[in-house]
């Protein structure tokens, strides 16, 4: 390995950064792209956060104090939508578009040019969304879902922006999925046979594929919503012969895929990080790709889940809570091979570790919710109650977003060529864990206590556990404001972090220096 | 796999923030004049609509004229072809899906909610309470609001159009074969012969749509049926029209005497895309017109 390390070193002379702003505009690095992806899902991670604390704050008395309710309704839905296309799904592109080349010893991205449209639409179509509530009569305000006929019927005038802003989205998804697929397929080094690829690449490879499946339906459906809306078209109204339930159909064969690609790839970094500081090798290794595979496969089976109260027939109902209650077979495989993992290993706990600990705890009790909404009469009384929202925030938030900042604490030092400050990280991890879980827990018992969400006002017995949620949100929010100081800090200096600096860490991103040489594997590394 | 060759990562390029921005003015452009047309009212969304189109328009020539120039100049290694093909696939497949969102609502709207709002399955009181003068067909002449219709026959016009888009898809085919056989003439005459027929069909098509809207009634506002005819021959129209300007671009490059047996990927994706337009009117044709 050590005559990879010297290529790199060498050509790094060679090679000077473009600088100035062009260097960014004009990139095709994938860890310039990369980058610019971090840095845009954090902004997001912000502003989505920032308009969760208005909801939240609004939520700490019963009756109305703040917002209107048509912009607490706002509120809701560009939040649920900054969060999944602004936050998450950036998120996971950058760490994609850092990591995968360098795990899979390629040079760039398969398609770097392509790599830069994807990214830098994505500004443009948030640009788009965001101006829409400024307008006369605001922005979207029918929830993340965009269920007809409320985006349809009774909907702001602004709602074609909405639509267009989706579009624009949603291509950026595609071509960034497009270059991973045909990065990982294409690209790897020789001898990086797929079944030695680590899980992280194997995991979004998988990603990228129900990327491309569900995007375009996506598509499709804000394409319905805009003829319903604008030209008279009645695809999702009765009148006409079509049916509002038929969005829903529509909507969830996209939806329900994506959930899977926003867990699947932390799947990836979770299965990175475990094994590197247990220092043990991930138990089960192919057990964790075929399970990757059967939760894809049949995340196309269940949408209909989320349907349950819609009056489908009783045939369907069963098919669609057993698909669904078979997805807990291939997660618990994953879990079990976790804890697995770490049984009886040299473990220590640093933040990245700490982080992927509580996401093995915390996303479970996030599944586990999700088996009982999966259970048909049950979900009758839980269906659009806050025990909604706790089982989708916990495995939103202690699930995706967790790995996530897990994903930076263990990376950080790869890009940056510095530690982070490890106390900052674990006031940091502590302050989080115990904030979000003030934050969402006590919203199981609303919901079951029957408080129906996207509400801004409730009935008094609901106070005490919307008070507590909401103490706990502010909490969560301010703790962010560490990770984003850790971050800068990092990025500016500290000490300085060694090619590997994590000691049971494994794979080719630790075998170059740090930071990463701009262009790294121009010549791939052999892989025994 | 030592002797594999150095994969080409372009340099910086200006391309794709002028697409970014071109994409963005679309959207907002878009945005605002549906909203202008639909509140009957004056705006500058129309404007900025064609700017972000005249944007895209440079962006797409200057991305090109890059690409093409690598090419010309032998830079794309073997590896990185096959970078293009899997996208170039990759990308097909996600059309294929985005049709088939459409699809599915005519699957959903024939299957399920029309014989429902009859009182199909166990919709008895939804057909008594609702409309109860409605009655199920396909076409849906008659919607349950009372919207009335023709149904568009599949003999004539969409018959036609049929024969004329599977010709052509068999032409594009020889002028492929005549490119990896090195035989130019028939690769130029047999891709004229494509690019004629898809005009052809672009014509037929819009013919079409004029009967239908003056003839039948059959307008995009006059139910499901409507709903779902023109939104599906109205993509496929889309993606004929970018077939067809692909196509010429391919007929002008070739008249260039650009592509060889070797070096032909921009040839072979225009081919793959008119095929997929081809097979996409053959399941429109059955599922849209003849059943």
């Amino acid at each position: 390995m050590s005559t990879v390390v010297d290529d790199t070193h060498h050509d790094e002379h060679h090679d000077h950064k473009p600088y100035g702003i062009t260097r960014w505009l004009f990139t095709t690095n994938h860890k310039d792209i990369g980058s610019l992806y971090l840095w845009f899902s954090f902004i997001m991670f912000f502003i989505g956060g920032a308009m969760a604390m208005v909801i939240r704050a609004e939520l700490f008395q019963p009756g109305l104090q703040l917002v209107e309710p048509n912009f607490f309704n706002q509120m809701t839905t560009v939040h649920g939508l900054i969060m999944v296309f602004g936050a998450v799904m950036p998120a996971f592109t950058g760490l994609a578009n850092w990591m995968i080349p360098m795990m899979i010893g390629a040079p760039d991205m398969a398609l770097p040019r392509m790599n830069n449209w994807s990214f830098w639409i994505l500004p443009f179509g948030f640009a788009v969304m965001l101006s829409s509530l400024f307008m006369e009569g605001g922005g979207p305000n029918f929830g993340w879902t965009f269920y007809a006929p409320l985006s349809t019927t009774y909907s702001n005038d602004s709602t074609a922006f909405f639509v267009f802003a989706i579009h624009i989205l949603g291509i950026s998804s595609i071509m960034g999925a497009i270059n991973v697929i045909v990065t990982i397929t294409n690209m790897r080094a020789p001898g990086m046979s797929y079944m030695k690829m680590p899980l992280f690449v194997w995991t979004w490879l998988i990603t990228a594929f129900l990327l491309i499946a569900v995007m375009p339906v996506l598509a499709g459906a804000v394409t319905m919503v805009l003829t319903d809306k604008y030209f008279g078209t009645s695809f999702f109204d009765a009148a006409g012969g079509g049916d509002p339930v038929m969005f829903q159909h529509i909507f969830w064969f996209f939806g329900h895929p994506e959930v899977y690609i926003m867990i699947l790839p932390s799947f990836g970094i979770i299965s990175a990080i475990i094994p590197a500081f247990t220092r043990k090798r991930l138990f089960g290794y192919a057990s964790m790709v075929y399970a990757t595979a059967s939760i894809a496969i049949l995340s196309f089976l269940v949408w209909a889940h989320h349907m349950f109260t819609t009056g489908m027939p009783v045939f369907a109902e069963l098919f669609f809570m057993y698909c669904t209650m078979l997805i807990a077979v291939p997660t618990g495989v994953k879990i079990f091979n976790w804890v697995a993992t770490m049984w009886r290993g040299a473990m220590t706990f640093e933040a990245p570790m700490l982080f992927a600990l509580a996401f093995v705890i915390l996303f479970t009790i996030g599944g586990f919710s999700g088996l009982m909404l999966a259970i048909t009469p049950v979900d009758f009384q839980y269906h659009d109650t806050y025990f909604v929202v706790a089982h989708f925030h916990y495995v939103l938030v202690t699930g995706a977003v967790f790995s996530i900042m897990a994903a930076a604490y263990y990376w950080l030092p790869k890009w940056t060529g510095y530690m982070y400050d490890e106390t900052l990280a674990k006031l940091h991890f502590w302050t989080s864990l115990i904030s979000v879980n003030v934050l969402f827990f006590p919203m199981h018992f609303a919901g079951l206590a029957g408080m129906p969400r996207r509400i801004p006002d409730y009935a008094v017995q609901f106070a005490d556990v919307n008070q507590i949620a909401s103490i706990g949100g502010f909490a969560f929010g301010l703790s962010q404001l560490i990770f984003l100081w850790l971050v800068i800090k990092c990025t500016r200096g500290g000490e300085k972090a060694a090619a590997k600096p994590w000691e049971g860490a494994e794979g080719l991103e630790w075998t170059v220096p740090s930071p990463a040489p701009y262009h790294t594997f121009e010549k791939p590394p052999k892989v025994e | 796999m030592a002797e594999q060759q150095s994969y080409y990562v372009p340099p910086s390029s200006p391309w794709p923030i002028v697409g970014a921005i071109g994409l963005g003015l679309i959207a907002w452009g878009a945005g605002s004049t549906v909203i202008n047309i639909s509140n009957a009212e004056e705006g500058y969304g129309s404007t900025v609509l064609t700017l972000g189109i005249i944007v895209m328009a440079v962006m797409l020539f200057g991305w090109f004229r890059d690409q093409i120039n690598e090419s010309m100049q032998g830079m794309h290694s073997d590896q990185l072809n096959v970078s293009y093909k899997q996208g170039m696939s990759w990308f097909i497949f996600s059309e294929i899906m985005f049709f088939a969102a459409f699809f599915g609502a005519l699957f959903y709207a024939r299957v399920i909610s029309i014989p429902w709002l009859d009182g199909a399955s166990n919709n008895a009181m939804t057909a008594e309470v609702l409309w109860p003068q409605f009655v199920a067909q396909w076409p849906l002449v008659e919607t349950p609001g009372g919207t009335e219709t023709q149904g568009m026959g599949w003999y004539g016009l969409p018959l036609i159009n049929t024969v004329i888009l599977v010709i052509s898809s068999i032409t594009c085919h020889f002028a492929h074969v005549g490119l990896e056989e090195n035989k130019r003439k028939q690769l130029t005459i047999m891709l004229g012969v494509t690019i004629v027929l898809g005009c052809i069909f672009l014509y037929l098509q819009g013919a079409e749509y004029v009967h239908a809207y003056e003839q039948l009634g059959l307008t995009l506002d006059s139910g499901i049926y409507g709903n779902t005819f023109y939104m599906l021959t109205g993509f496929h129209g889309m993606h004929v029209t970018l077939g067809t300007i692909m196509l010429i671009v391919m007929f002008l490059r070739v008249v260039k005497g650009h592509f060889s047996p070797d070096n032909q990927f921009a040839f072979q994706a225009t081919s793959w895309y008119w095929h997929f337009v081809d097979v996409v009117w053959i399941c429109l044709f059955v599922l849209v017109y003849v059943i």
